[in-house]
């Protein structure tokens, strides 16, 4: 037979269009951190235009260079990095407060109905509170010192992240609790050996996004009696209308944020490869 | 589960069929003493069982293998309680990796395994340690049609080879019939023993001979006819429940 076959051409030469917006398909990795960037690029492009146009007073939206301007001063002033470390200081004594109470308490609340029963109602009730009104509270309890700033840290972060602690125990299937009473185990040995290392993923999660809500409620952690903070420096500015040094603020903060949530998230694929999916 | 009466024997593979419902899984929960018994006693060696023990082994339907631990690893946690030497775990744990033909997967992850790779180490785990009766509940429940009957294969050779009391609990009649050597057949709820069938099939078994005896598809239709009349039982019950 002479019969010309169409020839077979591979497949990567078959350009087939990139499409985007198909239910739960994957997308080429250069769109997904294109689309990402490109967004942010945006956003800086539309802040330049309103400024640099004189569209709004600098009274309302100071110009990226303005704050660029106030970034250099601060640094050069050393104020930046007093605030930093102040701040800084305060999340992690704050947070780290509450992980140490909320995590024995969330692991006992997870398996024992008893102290479930017994926490769950007082925390749901005061979870609901919210806690800029502890602001005056705290210093008259307090004092005006770092331990006022621990505390409002802690009140706006313990009584969610002790829930999220009790879930993520909750989530260890039944049946490997029940496969590790027939090895023998006592259930003291399978809360230490078991449920904790299979709920560890989960809680690491729930650190990473609880130190997130610590940098949100840094401000308020920090809106009456304090003398230096980030938080500090754009309730100071609010006074004198300073609209470049609050802008320098709120972005330092998302940074920092970002910066803890990349933490967790890296240390996560670390210390858990056993739990990402490999297929 | 109501007047539930039955006896497994010492190194006998007993198989539990019924309907969904009947409380066949309930009941092996209480067996393994993970779940309490309402009423009458389960003797396990002229002992009335009080609560889990090693004395039995269980495998469950869903994944339970520790997803932080290797293969290796996993095996080895079910001799935490062991009085044996290093020495001599390492041996066992080694002898059970590869009586479920898990050579060279020793240091894999359980998120690294098929689904039938991930109940072969929880069936070297539930044997490892040597209890007298292996509990199972469904463990190829989960799994396709064609890794399910390699599963049959395997644990029919391992049955064979390591002779161990096991009580069965599955809704597949072609498996209890490969596998055991009685079956029971349970009404629809209340659960209670609607028959005993024994499985005279000659051992040692395989899949293709022992499938194509015409003495397992005479079985076959007999139990079969057994939980048919059940659950036309069950759904005709069911009507009742649905009206009132």
């Amino acid at each position: 037979m002479s019969g010309s076959v169409p020839s077979q051409r591979p497949a990567e030469l078959r350009r087939q269009p990139v499409r985007l917006l198909e239910l739960r398909r994957e997308i080429p990795r250069r769109w997904y951190l294109g689309a990402g960037v490109g967004f942010i690029a945006l956003f800086l492009i539309a802040w330049i235009a309103l400024t640099a146009g004189q569209w709004v007073s600098p009274i309302f939206l100071p110009s990226p260079l303005a704050v660029l301007a106030e970034l250099r001063s601060q640094a050069a002033s050393g104020v930046l990095w007093q605030d930093l470390w102040a701040s800084v200081y305060r999340i992690m004594v704050g947070w780290v407060l509450s992980t140490v109470l909320a995590v024995p308490i969330g692991v006992l609340m997870g398996n024992f109905r008893f102290f479930e029963g017994l926490f769950e109602p007082f925390i749901d009730l005061v979870r609901y509170m919210p806690a800029v009104a502890f602001v005056p509270l705290t210093i008259l309890w307090l004092g005006v010192g770092d331990a006022q700033k621990f505390a409002i840290l802690f009140i706006g972060v313990f009584f969610q992240q002790v829930l999220m602690i009790m879930d993520n125990v909750k989530t260890v299937p039944r049946e490997m609790i029940q496969v590790s009473y027939t090895f023998g185990l006592s259930q003291w040995e399978i809360l230490r050996s078991v449920i904790l290392p299979a709920a560890m993923p989960g809680i690491w999660d729930t650190f990473r996004i609880t130190v997130g809500w610590a940098w949100t409620y840094l401000v308020v952690a920090e809106l009456v009696a304090a003398n230096v903070g980030l938080g500090y420096r754009i309730m100071r500015a609010q006074r004198f209308l300073e609209t470049d040094q609050i802008i320098l603020g709120i972005l330092i903060i998302g940074l920092l944020g970002l910066f803890t949530d990349y933490l967790f998230k890296w240390s996560y694929r670390r210390l858990f490869p056993w739990a990402l999916q490999s297929r | 589960m109501q007047d539930l009466s039955l006896h497994v024997g010492v190194n006998e593979f007993v198989s539990l069929v019924g309907p969904s419902g009947c409380g066949k899984s309930t009941f092996l929960m209480m067996a393994a003493g993970l779940e309490s018994i309402s009423a009458g006693d389960i003797w396990i060696d002229g002992k009335p069982i009080t609560g889990p023990g090693a004395d039995r082994g269980m495998v469950f339907q869903s994944y339970t293998l520790f997803p932080w631990l290797s293969v290796e690893e996993n095996i080895r946690f079910a001799l935490k309680k062991s009085k044996l030497s290093r020495r001599e775990q390492d041996a066992l744990v080694r002898e059970h990796i590869q009586l479920v033909g898990l050579e060279g997967f020793e240091r894999a992850y359980p998120n690294q395994l098929s689904g039938g790779m991930r109940q072969r180490v929880a069936i070297a785990r539930a044997l490892v340690y040597k209890p007298e009766m292996l509990l199972m509940d469904e463990p190829f429940g989960a799994l396709d049609a064609q890794t399910r009957l390699q599963m049959q294969e395997l644990l029919l050779n391992v049955w064979q080879t390591h002779r161990t009391t096991v009580l069965f609990i599955t809704h597949d009649v072609e498996e209890a019939l490969l596998l055991s050597d009685r079956i029971y057949v349970m009404t629809a709820r209340p659960g209670r023993i609607k028959a005993e069938v024994v499985v005279d099939l000659p051992r040692p078994r395989n899949l293709l001979d022992t499938e194509s005896d015409p003495r397992f598809a005479a079985l076959r239709r007999q139990v079969l006819t057994l939980i048919r009349e059940e659950a036309q039982r069950a759904a005709a019950s069911g009507e009742f429940a649905g009206a009132t």
